[in-house]
Protein backbone atom coordinates (compact mmCIF):
# COMPACT_ATOMS: atom_id res chain seq x y z
CA UNK A 1 0.00 0.00 0.00
CA UNK A 2 1.83 2.93 -1.20
CA UNK A 3 0.56 6.09 0.79
CA UNK A 4 1.21 9.51 -0.05
CA UNK A 5 2.65 11.04 2.88
CA UNK A 6 2.40 14.30 2.99
CA UNK A 7 6.15 15.86 4.99
CA UNK A 8 5.53 19.50 5.37
CA UNK A 9 9.20 20.20 6.49
CA UNK A 10 10.67 17.27 6.15
CA UNK A 11 10.61 15.36 9.29
CA UNK A 12 6.78 14.72 10.50
CA UNK A 13 6.12 11.39 10.01
CA UNK A 14 2.51 9.41 9.56
CA UNK A 15 1.34 7.81 13.36
CA UNK A 16 0.63 4.76 11.53
CA UNK A 17 3.42 3.79 9.95
CA UNK A 18 5.06 4.65 13.42
CA UNK A 19 3.14 2.04 15.74
CA UNK A 20 4.92 -0.24 18.37
CA UNK A 21 8.23 1.32 17.14
CA UNK A 22 10.99 3.52 18.74
CA UNK A 23 10.41 7.19 18.73
CA UNK A 24 12.44 9.47 20.32
CA UNK A 25 11.97 13.42 21.40
CA UNK A 26 11.56 15.94 18.82
CA UNK A 27 9.39 13.76 16.94
CA UNK A 28 6.47 14.93 14.91
CA UNK A 29 3.44 12.78 14.10
CA UNK A 30 0.58 13.26 11.88
CA UNK A 31 -2.70 11.75 12.87
CA UNK A 32 -4.21 9.91 9.91
CA UNK A 33 -6.98 12.16 9.27
CA UNK A 34 -4.66 14.74 9.05
CA UNK A 35 -3.11 12.92 6.17
CA UNK A 36 -5.73 13.12 3.68
CA UNK A 37 -6.12 16.37 4.08
CA UNK A 38 -2.17 17.47 3.78
CA UNK A 39 -1.87 14.80 0.81
CA UNK A 40 -0.39 17.42 -2.44
CA UNK A 41 -1.51 14.71 -5.26
CA UNK A 42 -4.92 15.02 -4.34
CA UNK A 43 -5.55 18.18 -4.09
CA UNK A 44 -6.59 19.30 -7.36
CA UNK A 45 -9.33 15.77 -7.06
CA UNK A 46 -10.89 15.85 -3.84
CA UNK A 47 -13.84 13.67 -4.37
CA UNK A 48 -17.36 15.06 -3.70
CA UNK A 49 -19.13 14.11 -0.58
CA UNK A 50 -22.42 13.71 -0.37
CA UNK A 51 -22.01 12.63 3.33
CA UNK A 52 -20.48 15.66 4.58
CA UNK A 53 -20.50 14.23 7.78
CA UNK A 54 -18.48 11.60 7.46
CA UNK A 55 -15.32 13.25 6.88
CA UNK A 56 -16.33 14.95 10.65
CA UNK A 57 -13.17 15.20 12.89
CA UNK A 58 -12.36 12.39 14.93
CA UNK A 59 -11.47 12.88 18.75
CA UNK A 60 -7.95 11.53 19.44
CA UNK A 61 -6.12 11.01 22.90
CA UNK A 62 -3.34 12.23 23.55
CA UNK A 63 -1.60 9.84 25.78
CA UNK A 64 1.30 10.06 28.12
CA UNK A 65 4.49 10.96 26.48
CA UNK A 66 2.85 13.10 23.58
CA UNK A 67 2.62 16.80 23.60
CA UNK A 68 -0.27 17.76 20.74
CA UNK A 69 1.64 20.81 19.23
CA UNK A 70 -0.44 22.32 16.36
CA UNK A 71 -2.60 19.79 14.52
CA UNK A 72 0.32 17.40 14.88
CA UNK A 73 1.57 15.37 18.15
CA UNK A 74 4.88 15.90 19.49
CA UNK A 75 6.96 12.78 21.43
CA UNK A 76 8.69 14.30 24.18
CA UNK A 77 9.48 10.88 25.68
CA UNK A 78 11.77 7.89 24.19
CA UNK A 79 9.48 5.07 23.92
CA UNK A 80 7.30 2.48 21.75
CA UNK A 81 4.52 4.45 20.10
CA UNK A 82 1.47 2.72 21.25
CA UNK A 83 -2.11 2.92 20.09
CA UNK A 84 -5.61 1.88 21.09
CA UNK A 85 -8.79 2.24 19.05
CA UNK A 86 -11.91 2.39 21.20
CA UNK A 87 -15.69 2.01 19.64
CA UNK A 88 -16.07 5.82 19.11
CA UNK A 89 -14.00 8.37 18.62
CA UNK A 90 -10.43 8.62 17.24
CA UNK A 91 -8.65 6.43 19.71
CA UNK A 92 -5.85 7.13 21.85
CA UNK A 93 -2.18 7.40 21.34
CA UNK A 94 0.95 7.32 23.67
CA UNK A 95 4.25 6.18 24.29
CA UNK A 96 5.21 3.26 26.50
CA UNK A 97 8.29 4.05 27.80
CA UNK A 98 10.61 2.98 31.23
CA UNK A 99 10.86 4.91 34.17
CA UNK A 100 11.29 5.03 37.73
CA UNK A 101 10.33 8.16 39.14
CA UNK A 102 6.06 8.44 39.33
CA UNK A 103 4.18 11.10 38.50
CA UNK A 104 0.90 11.76 39.97
CA UNK A 105 -2.63 10.53 38.07
CA UNK A 106 -5.64 11.24 39.12
CA UNK A 107 -7.68 8.37 39.64
CA UNK A 108 -4.45 6.05 39.81
CA UNK A 109 -4.06 3.58 42.90
CA UNK A 110 -0.58 3.95 45.01
CA UNK A 111 0.62 2.47 48.10
CA UNK A 112 1.83 5.64 50.31
CA UNK A 113 4.17 6.16 53.36
CA UNK A 114 2.73 8.20 55.96
CA UNK A 115 5.51 10.54 56.85
CA UNK A 116 3.83 13.80 59.40
CA UNK A 117 0.13 13.75 60.98
CA UNK A 118 -0.94 17.75 61.12
CA UNK A 119 -4.41 18.49 62.60
CA UNK A 120 -6.88 16.45 60.73
CA UNK A 121 -4.86 15.66 57.45
CA UNK A 122 -2.14 12.71 57.01
CA UNK A 123 1.10 13.52 54.74
CA UNK A 124 1.46 10.59 52.79
CA UNK A 125 4.92 10.00 51.12
CA UNK A 126 4.06 8.45 46.94
CA UNK A 127 7.22 8.84 45.14
CA UNK A 128 6.09 12.05 43.86
CA UNK A 129 7.77 15.68 44.07
CA UNK A 130 5.81 16.03 46.69
CA UNK A 131 4.07 14.62 49.69
CA UNK A 132 0.11 13.59 49.24
CA UNK A 133 -2.16 14.78 51.67
CA UNK A 134 -4.97 12.52 53.09
CA UNK A 135 -7.74 13.69 55.24
CA UNK A 136 -8.54 11.39 58.11
CA UNK A 137 -12.70 11.45 57.36
CA UNK A 138 -11.69 10.12 53.42
CA UNK A 139 -11.64 6.42 55.12
CA UNK A 140 -14.81 3.72 55.40
CA UNK A 141 -16.81 4.36 58.59
CA UNK A 142 -14.66 7.62 59.35
CA UNK A 143 -16.11 10.32 61.29
CA UNK A 144 -15.20 13.37 63.79
CA UNK A 145 -15.41 10.97 66.34
CA UNK A 146 -14.11 7.86 64.97
CA UNK A 147 -11.09 8.19 63.95
CA UNK A 148 -8.88 5.68 61.84
CA UNK A 149 -6.00 4.12 63.66
CA UNK A 150 -3.66 5.47 61.33
CA UNK A 151 0.31 6.05 62.95
CA UNK A 152 3.07 7.90 61.41
CA UNK A 153 5.14 5.00 59.23
CA UNK A 154 1.97 2.98 58.24
CA UNK A 155 0.94 1.98 54.38
CA UNK A 156 -1.12 3.46 53.03
CA UNK A 157 -3.75 2.03 49.95
CA UNK A 158 -5.33 5.00 48.56
CA UNK A 159 -6.21 6.63 44.86
CA UNK A 160 -5.41 9.79 44.26
CA UNK A 161 -8.59 12.52 43.63
CA UNK A 162 -6.55 15.58 42.83
CA UNK A 163 -3.38 15.31 40.98
CA UNK A 164 -2.40 17.51 38.40
CA UNK A 165 1.08 19.82 37.96
CA UNK A 166 -0.14 23.37 39.67
CA UNK A 167 -1.42 21.75 42.76
CA UNK A 168 -0.66 19.55 45.49
CA UNK A 169 -2.12 15.67 45.19
CA UNK A 170 -4.71 14.26 47.65
CA UNK A 171 -5.37 11.12 47.89
CA UNK A 172 -8.36 9.33 48.86
CA UNK A 173 -8.71 5.21 50.86
CA UNK A 174 -12.94 5.36 49.55
CA UNK A 175 -14.51 5.20 46.32
CA UNK A 176 -17.27 7.01 45.08
CA UNK A 177 -19.79 4.90 46.91
CA UNK A 178 -18.17 5.82 50.13
CA UNK A 179 -16.43 2.20 50.52
CA UNK A 180 -13.67 1.00 51.16
CA UNK A 181 -12.89 -1.30 47.95
CA UNK A 182 -9.77 -2.76 49.51
CA UNK A 183 -8.05 0.84 49.78
CA UNK A 184 -7.21 1.95 53.83
CA UNK A 185 -4.57 0.86 55.94
CA UNK A 186 -2.44 -1.75 54.43
CA UNK A 187 -1.73 -4.68 57.42
CA UNK A 188 1.04 -5.98 59.60
CA UNK A 189 4.11 -7.57 58.09
CA UNK A 190 4.92 -8.35 54.74
CA UNK A 191 7.40 -6.76 52.88
CA UNK A 192 7.62 -3.15 50.70
CA UNK A 193 9.74 -2.61 47.88
CA UNK A 194 10.13 -0.68 44.48
CA UNK A 195 10.52 -1.69 41.05
CA UNK A 196 10.27 0.11 37.39
CA UNK A 197 6.83 1.62 35.98
CA UNK A 198 6.79 -0.54 33.47
CA UNK A 199 6.85 -3.49 35.19
CA UNK A 200 3.75 -2.29 37.20
CA UNK A 201 1.83 -1.75 34.08
CA UNK A 202 3.09 -5.27 32.86
CA UNK A 203 2.17 -7.21 35.85
CA UNK A 204 -1.51 -5.35 36.06
CA UNK A 205 -2.16 -5.97 32.98
CA UNK A 206 -5.47 -8.47 31.98
CA UNK A 207 -3.61 -11.06 31.65
CA UNK A 208 -0.33 -11.49 32.73
CA UNK A 209 1.02 -15.14 33.51
CA UNK A 210 3.31 -13.95 36.55
CA UNK A 211 0.70 -13.39 38.78
CA UNK A 212 -1.03 -16.62 38.15
CA UNK A 213 2.48 -18.67 38.27
CA UNK A 214 3.03 -16.74 41.87
CA UNK A 215 -0.21 -17.34 42.93
CA UNK A 216 0.42 -21.55 42.27
CA UNK A 217 3.85 -21.33 43.92
CA UNK A 218 2.66 -19.84 47.60
CA UNK A 219 -0.31 -18.74 49.20
CA UNK A 220 0.20 -14.59 49.06
CA UNK A 221 -1.26 -11.34 49.44
CA UNK A 222 -0.02 -8.86 47.37
CA UNK A 223 -0.97 -5.08 46.54
CA UNK A 224 0.77 -3.38 43.75
CA UNK A 225 0.80 0.87 43.64
CA UNK A 226 1.32 2.34 40.41
CA UNK A 227 4.39 4.47 41.64
CA UNK A 228 6.31 1.74 41.11
CA UNK A 229 5.74 0.28 45.21
CA UNK A 230 4.87 -3.31 45.49
CA UNK A 231 3.83 -4.85 48.91
CA UNK A 232 3.87 -8.67 49.14
CA UNK A 233 3.23 -11.36 52.08
CA UNK A 234 3.48 -14.81 52.54
CA UNK A 235 3.44 -17.42 55.21
CA UNK A 236 6.99 -16.98 55.93
CA UNK A 237 9.68 -14.72 56.16
CA UNK A 238 11.40 -16.82 53.53
CA UNK A 239 9.03 -17.33 51.08
CA UNK A 240 8.54 -13.29 51.28
CA UNK A 241 11.61 -12.84 50.30
CA UNK A 242 11.92 -15.22 47.65
CA UNK A 243 8.46 -13.58 46.14
CA UNK A 244 10.14 -10.31 46.54
CA UNK A 245 13.11 -11.07 44.62
CA UNK A 246 11.33 -12.71 41.84
CA UNK A 247 9.20 -9.98 40.79
CA UNK A 248 12.39 -7.61 41.10
CA UNK A 249 13.80 -10.26 39.12
CA UNK A 250 11.18 -10.33 36.21
CA UNK A 251 11.97 -7.00 34.54
CA UNK A 252 15.13 -8.61 32.94
CA UNK A 253 14.30 -12.09 32.51
CA UNK A 254 12.95 -13.77 29.73
CA UNK A 255 9.68 -15.98 30.04
CA UNK A 256 11.63 -19.35 29.68
CA UNK A 257 14.04 -17.79 32.37
CA UNK A 258 11.24 -17.28 34.67
CA UNK A 259 9.34 -20.89 34.38
CA UNK A 260 12.70 -22.49 35.07
CA UNK A 261 13.11 -20.27 37.56
CA UNK A 262 9.19 -21.03 39.02
CA UNK A 263 9.70 -24.69 38.38
CA UNK A 264 12.97 -24.63 40.39
CA UNK A 265 11.33 -23.15 43.61
CA UNK A 266 8.24 -25.16 43.09
CA UNK A 267 10.10 -28.28 43.60
CA UNK A 268 11.93 -27.07 46.81
CA UNK B 1 19.61 -3.70 32.20
CA UNK B 2 22.40 -2.69 31.22
CA UNK B 3 22.73 -1.97 27.20
CA UNK B 4 26.74 -1.74 26.41
CA UNK B 5 26.31 -0.01 22.49
CA UNK B 6 29.27 0.43 20.90
CA UNK B 7 29.51 1.96 17.26
CA UNK B 8 32.01 2.70 15.51
CA UNK B 9 31.95 6.14 14.18
CA UNK B 10 34.68 6.77 12.83
CA UNK B 11 33.44 9.70 10.14
CA UNK B 12 35.20 11.00 7.61
CA UNK B 13 33.35 14.48 7.40
CA UNK B 14 34.65 16.85 4.23
CA UNK B 15 34.63 20.19 5.38
CA UNK B 16 35.77 22.82 2.61
CA UNK B 17 33.14 24.36 1.26
CA UNK B 18 34.90 27.42 0.94
CA UNK B 19 37.49 28.48 -1.44
CA UNK B 20 40.37 27.88 0.79
CA UNK B 21 41.62 24.96 0.69
CA UNK B 22 41.44 22.90 4.33
CA UNK B 23 43.48 20.04 5.26
CA UNK B 24 41.85 16.57 4.77
CA UNK B 25 38.83 15.08 6.04
CA UNK B 26 37.70 15.02 10.00
CA UNK B 27 36.28 11.87 11.90
CA UNK B 28 35.09 11.26 15.43
CA UNK B 29 36.09 9.25 17.77
CA UNK B 30 34.80 5.71 18.88
CA UNK B 31 31.80 5.84 21.14
CA UNK B 32 29.86 3.81 23.25
CA UNK B 33 27.38 4.66 25.50
CA UNK B 34 25.02 2.52 28.48
CA UNK B 35 21.85 3.32 29.74
CA UNK B 36 20.74 2.00 33.19
CA UNK B 37 23.75 1.18 34.99
CA UNK B 38 23.04 2.89 38.69
CA UNK B 39 20.27 1.93 40.75
CA UNK B 40 19.94 5.15 42.35
CA UNK B 41 19.49 7.51 40.46
CA UNK B 42 15.70 7.92 38.18
CA UNK B 43 17.96 8.02 35.00
CA UNK B 44 21.52 7.27 34.41
CA UNK B 45 24.56 6.83 30.96
CA UNK B 46 27.74 6.41 30.64
CA UNK B 47 28.89 8.38 27.51
CA UNK B 48 32.56 7.21 26.18
CA UNK B 49 34.46 9.10 23.25
CA UNK B 50 37.70 7.85 22.41
CA UNK B 51 39.05 7.76 25.41
CA UNK B 52 36.95 10.67 27.63
CA UNK B 53 34.13 9.51 29.61
CA UNK B 54 31.55 10.94 31.86
CA UNK B 55 28.98 9.64 34.15
CA UNK B 56 25.63 11.13 34.22
CA UNK B 57 22.79 10.63 36.66
CA UNK B 58 19.37 12.33 36.49
CA UNK B 59 17.34 12.81 39.76
CA UNK B 60 13.93 14.42 38.56
CA UNK B 61 11.02 15.52 38.89
CA UNK B 62 11.93 15.54 42.67
CA UNK B 63 11.11 17.88 45.78
CA UNK B 64 12.88 21.69 45.54
CA UNK B 65 13.72 23.67 48.68
CA UNK B 66 11.40 26.59 48.58
CA UNK B 67 14.03 29.21 48.15
CA UNK B 68 15.10 27.74 44.77
CA UNK B 69 11.58 26.58 43.64
CA UNK B 70 10.17 28.54 40.38
CA UNK B 71 6.54 28.67 40.11
CA UNK B 72 5.84 27.79 36.57
CA UNK B 73 8.47 25.66 35.82
CA UNK B 74 10.83 22.98 37.22
CA UNK B 75 14.45 24.09 38.66
CA UNK B 76 17.19 22.27 36.48
CA UNK B 77 20.77 21.97 38.43
CA UNK B 78 23.74 20.16 37.02
CA UNK B 79 26.46 19.66 39.12
CA UNK B 80 29.85 18.44 37.68
CA UNK B 81 32.98 16.95 39.42
CA UNK B 82 35.96 16.93 38.26
CA UNK B 83 38.36 13.24 37.82
CA UNK B 84 40.29 15.22 40.91
CA UNK B 85 40.30 17.65 43.43
CA UNK B 86 37.36 19.46 44.59
CA UNK B 87 35.30 21.77 41.82
CA UNK B 88 36.23 24.60 40.58
CA UNK B 89 35.23 27.77 38.80
CA UNK B 90 35.94 26.42 35.89
CA UNK B 91 33.34 23.52 36.54
CA UNK B 92 30.98 26.22 37.64
CA UNK B 93 31.11 28.04 34.09
CA UNK B 94 30.59 24.67 32.55
CA UNK B 95 27.98 23.78 34.91
CA UNK B 96 26.12 26.62 33.74
CA UNK B 97 26.89 25.75 30.42
CA UNK B 98 25.29 22.23 30.01
CA UNK B 99 22.26 24.06 32.34
CA UNK B 100 21.65 26.50 29.89
CA UNK B 101 21.38 24.10 27.27
CA UNK B 102 19.22 21.75 28.97
CA UNK B 103 16.80 24.72 29.96
CA UNK B 104 16.61 25.02 26.31
CA UNK B 105 15.28 21.05 26.04
CA UNK B 106 13.22 20.26 28.78
CA UNK B 107 10.27 20.64 29.16
CA UNK B 108 10.04 22.33 32.47
CA UNK B 109 6.52 24.02 32.17
CA UNK B 110 5.12 20.31 33.20
CA UNK B 111 6.80 19.83 36.11
CA UNK B 112 6.50 23.53 37.89
CA UNK B 113 7.94 23.70 41.80
CA UNK B 114 9.81 20.43 41.20
CA UNK B 115 13.85 20.19 40.71
CA UNK B 116 15.59 17.82 38.02
CA UNK B 117 19.46 17.18 39.34
CA UNK B 118 21.46 16.04 36.71
CA UNK B 119 25.12 14.65 38.24
CA UNK B 120 27.93 14.43 35.57
CA UNK B 121 31.16 12.71 37.15
CA UNK B 122 34.39 12.98 34.58
CA UNK B 123 35.83 9.30 34.87
CA UNK B 124 38.36 10.13 32.13
CA UNK B 125 39.47 13.28 30.45
CA UNK B 126 41.04 12.72 27.06
CA UNK B 127 39.45 16.08 25.02
CA UNK B 128 36.43 17.42 24.37
CA UNK B 129 35.29 17.04 27.46
CA UNK B 130 32.41 19.49 26.87
CA UNK B 131 30.68 17.37 24.49
CA UNK B 132 31.28 14.39 25.86
CA UNK B 133 29.40 15.94 29.13
CA UNK B 134 26.46 17.41 27.06
CA UNK B 135 25.66 14.29 25.56
CA UNK B 136 26.15 11.88 28.50
CA UNK B 137 23.24 14.08 29.98
CA UNK B 138 21.38 14.10 26.95
CA UNK B 139 21.14 10.63 27.50
CA UNK B 140 20.57 10.15 31.38
CA UNK B 141 17.70 12.87 30.97
CA UNK B 142 16.02 10.38 28.19
CA UNK B 143 16.53 7.53 30.37
CA UNK B 144 15.10 9.28 33.48
CA UNK B 145 12.02 9.60 31.35
CA UNK B 146 12.06 13.74 31.88
CA UNK B 147 9.92 15.13 28.80
CA UNK B 148 11.94 16.80 26.50
CA UNK B 149 11.02 18.97 23.22
CA UNK B 150 14.17 17.37 21.14
CA UNK B 151 17.46 15.30 21.85
CA UNK B 152 20.97 17.53 22.10
CA UNK B 153 24.38 16.35 21.37
CA UNK B 154 27.80 18.61 21.97
CA UNK B 155 30.86 18.76 18.95
CA UNK B 156 33.65 20.01 19.68
CA UNK B 157 36.42 21.62 17.11
CA UNK B 158 39.36 22.49 17.04
CA UNK B 159 41.15 24.91 14.55
CA UNK B 160 45.21 24.49 14.51
CA UNK B 161 47.61 27.29 13.31
CA UNK B 162 47.62 26.19 9.17
CA UNK B 163 43.61 26.37 9.81
CA UNK B 164 42.87 22.79 9.58
CA UNK B 165 39.27 21.75 11.27
CA UNK B 166 39.89 19.34 13.21
CA UNK B 167 36.45 17.48 15.34
CA UNK B 168 36.18 15.76 18.57
CA UNK B 169 40.02 16.48 19.58
CA UNK B 170 42.23 14.78 21.22
CA UNK B 171 43.89 16.82 24.60
CA UNK B 172 46.97 17.17 22.68
CA UNK B 173 44.54 18.50 19.57
CA UNK B 174 43.17 20.49 21.79
CA UNK B 175 46.17 22.82 22.34
CA UNK B 176 45.80 24.46 18.94
CA UNK B 177 44.79 28.59 17.86
CA UNK B 178 41.05 27.80 18.51
CA UNK B 179 38.80 25.13 20.15
CA UNK B 180 35.09 25.72 19.89
CA UNK B 181 32.05 23.35 21.38
CA UNK B 182 28.43 23.40 19.88
CA UNK B 183 25.27 21.88 21.64
CA UNK B 184 22.98 20.83 18.54
CA UNK B 185 19.28 19.91 18.80
CA UNK B 186 18.12 16.78 17.16
CA UNK B 187 14.91 18.38 15.10
CA UNK B 188 17.02 20.58 12.78
CA UNK B 189 20.40 21.12 14.08
CA UNK B 190 19.97 24.45 15.32
CA UNK B 191 22.49 25.70 17.39
CA UNK B 192 21.42 25.52 21.43
CA UNK B 193 25.09 26.42 22.65
CA UNK B 194 28.36 27.51 21.54
CA UNK B 195 31.69 28.29 24.01
CA UNK B 196 34.85 28.79 22.38
CA UNK B 197 38.11 29.72 23.02
CA UNK B 198 40.96 31.23 21.02
CA UNK B 199 41.56 32.99 17.75
CA UNK B 200 39.64 32.35 14.75
CA UNK B 201 37.43 34.43 11.84
CA UNK B 202 33.86 34.74 11.32
CA UNK B 203 33.96 32.34 7.72
CA UNK B 204 36.09 29.79 9.89
CA UNK B 205 33.45 29.99 12.55
CA UNK B 206 30.74 29.36 10.59
CA UNK B 207 32.44 26.49 8.83
CA UNK B 208 33.19 24.56 11.96
CA UNK B 209 29.13 25.27 13.01
CA UNK B 210 29.06 23.18 9.54
CA UNK B 211 30.87 21.01 10.24
CA UNK B 212 29.70 20.07 13.60
CA UNK B 213 26.18 20.09 11.81
CA UNK B 214 26.99 17.19 9.86
CA UNK B 215 28.78 15.41 12.64
CA UNK B 216 25.66 16.10 14.82
CA UNK B 217 23.64 14.13 12.65
CA UNK B 218 26.09 10.49 13.23
CA UNK B 219 25.79 11.78 17.12
CA UNK B 220 21.92 11.21 16.68
CA UNK B 221 21.98 8.13 14.47
CA UNK B 222 23.93 6.70 17.36
CA UNK B 223 21.63 7.44 19.93
CA UNK B 224 18.78 5.63 18.19
CA UNK B 225 20.55 2.44 17.64
CA UNK B 226 21.96 2.65 21.01
CA UNK B 227 17.76 3.29 22.00
CA UNK B 228 16.90 0.69 19.80
CA UNK B 229 18.94 -1.69 21.22
CA UNK B 230 17.68 -0.67 24.70
CA UNK B 231 14.15 -0.80 24.60
CA UNK B 232 14.50 -3.92 21.40
CA UNK B 233 14.98 -6.22 25.01
CA UNK B 234 12.24 -5.33 26.88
Amino acid sequence: MAEVMSVADGRARAARTLLNQLVLPGEELVLPEQEDVDSPARAGEQPLLLNATARARLRVVCGPGLRRCGDRLLVTKCGRLRHKEPGSGGGVYWVDSQQKRYVPVKGDHVIGIVIAKSGDIFKVDVGGSEPASLSYLAFEGATKRNRPNVQVGDLIYGQFVIANKDMEPEMVCIDSCGRANGMGVIGQDGLLFKVTLGLIRKLLAPDCEIIQELGKLYPLEIVFGMNGRIWVKAKTIQQTLILANVLEACEHMTTEQRKQIFARLAES
Amino acid sequence: MEVVMRADAKVRVESGTESSPRGPGCSLRHFACEQNLLSRPDGSASFLQGDTSVLAGVYGPAEVKVSKEIFNKATLEVILRPKIGLPGVAEKSQERLIRNTCEAVVLGALHPRTSITVVLQVVSDAGSLLACCLNAACMALVDAGVPMRALFCGVTCALDSDGNLLLDPTAKQEKARAVLTFALDSVEQKLLMSTTKGLYSDAELQQCLAAAQAASQHIFRFYRESLQRRYSKS
